[in-house]
């Protein structure tokens, strides 16, 4: 279990969001439609955007503290982001883009991941030869490798078929038992949610609609 | 008599030399003015791009104010021995003056393509800002930046104005294929003339062509 202490506020033009959430989880998934602000969160999670107030504290790590003046900088925050897009190096090819953000730089101790992932035989291919499914298949692997303290997952299944989606979501389920890796997912399917997460936020329009045990929470909706 | 060949020969080297010293100062100047705000900066675009607007015998003629004998940095450099005006190191000046403001604009819109999401992504991966650049974004511009180098050098084969005015027409020792051509021309040596022409146009039309391809696979 890792508390997840995240509180912000952004504007941006007339998009508001407002966003709350303590609680104690392996997991925690932020339910809800497109514009509903979720990305929004992760982004203020991984550093890549600056709430105008707020705190994040994920694991006991302070990543964000607007009070206290504490903003880690995204490359010390050691998180693995997954955007919904995947959003690949366009100019290297799969192993290199995988190994980008790997401490030792040693495809070996990427190698088990990547095999269960499925992706071996495209380690050679580039961004223009992967369908949907691998890009997003090669943007986790990315993300693995460089061996995160927090896992941000947007819309990690969107683009899987559903053999590789129950192929996927085991393997999260297993990084998220076996290794502790908190994780916040994001996606608007509750099946999804309820399968990974403890702990659900449910957002709509920038605010948080409810929250609560996911189970709970998304049967209710 | 210096032969054509020579006259293309000293013009390659030198044009190639200028686009040697523009590629770090104008891949960093184009950084700056693509993903930086800063005080100023409208005032560096501006001197940036002066070169292209102001008739190039005024650009030599400020560059033969600036590294002429009296001229502050002419001074600061006599000082250590070393003199630019009418030596083939004024040649090269010009051209690099010229030819910048060709590669700061073509290398800045390259970097303004550069989704600044796969940079935040590299960072998200540990990269400090160096390795991002480095990795991320100078080959994702890659082509965009040799299609400015390119342009620029283009540009200063090509260069006349602030050349003859900085570096003067010295055979042998400053005269470029757009100086002789000049010169040839001037003295009725139509032969000469021609086949300068012949070559400007080849060298020019393989500069520009290349160039083209490079930004339009980017």
């Amino acid at each position: 279990m890792a508390a997840f202490d995240v509180s912000v506020g952004i504007s941006q033009g007339s998009f508001r969001l407002e966003f709350a959430v303590s609680c104690e989880a392996r997991a925690l998934a932020l339910y809800g439609p497109s514009g509903s602000g979720k990305t929004s969160v992760l982004e203020v999670i991984a550093g890549l955007r600056r709430p105008r107030r707020g705190r994040v504290a994920i694991g006991g790590r302070v990543l964000f503290d607007a009070a206290a003046g504490v903003d880690v900088p995204s490359r010390n925050r050691r998180v693995g982001y997954v955007p919904q897009d995947a959003l690949l190096f366009p100019h290297l090819d799969v192993r290199r883009k995988i190994l980008y953000g790997s401490p030792d730089g040693d495809w070996s101790s990427a190698a088990p991941v990547v095999e269960r992932l499925g992706i071996t035989p495209l380690a050679t291919r580039r961004v223009a030869d992967l369908s949907g499914g691998e890009r997003q298949r090669v943007a986790l692997a990315r993300a693995l490798a460089s061996r995160p303290d927090i896992l941000l997952l947007d819309e990690p299944l969107a683009a899987l078929d559903r053999a590789m989606k129950r192929i996927v979501l085991q393997l999260l389920v297993d990084l998220r038992d076996q290794l502790g890796i908190p994780i916040v997912y994001v996606t608007h399917v509750s099946d999804e949610a309820t399968a990974i997460a403890d702990y659900a936020v449910v957002l709509d329009s920038g605010h948080v609609g409810a929250s609560g045990p996911a189970a709970e929470i998304l049967a209710s909706l | 008599m210096i032969n054509v060949w020579e006259l293309a020969a000293f013009t390659a080297v030198t044009a190639l030399a200028a686009t040697g010293l523009m590629l770090v100062p104008g891949v960093g100047l184009a950084w700056l003015l693509a993903r930086t705000d800063f005080r100023g900066k409208t005032l560096v675009e501006t001197a940036v791009s002066l070169p292209l607007v102001l008739p190039p015998v005024a650009t030599g003629l400020l560059l033969l104010w600036a590294f002429g004998r009296r001229g502050p940095l002419g001074m600061l450099l006599g000082g250590i021995g070393i003199e630019v005006v009418f030596t083939p190191a004024a040649v090269v000046l010009a051209m690099t003056v010229m030819g910048l403001p060709l590669l700061v604009r073509t290398a800045r819109a390259g970097f303004e393509q550069v989704t600044r999401r796969h940079e935040q992504l590299a960072e998200t991966l540990g990269a400090g800002p160096w390795r991002v650049f480095t990795t991320v974004t100078i080959p994702l511009s890659a082509k965009t930046i040799l299609a400015g180098a390119i342009l620029g050098f283009s540009r200063a084969l090509g260069e006349f104005g602030a050349t003859i005015v900085v570096a003067g027409s010295i055979p042998g020792r400053t005269q470029t294929l757009a100086v002789g051509l000049y010169s040839f021309i001037e003295t009725g040596q139509d032969q000469k003339a021609l086949a300068v022409l012949v070559l400007s146009l080849a060298l020019a039309c393989g500069a520009v062509f290349v160039s083209n391809r490079l930004a339009r696979e980017a």
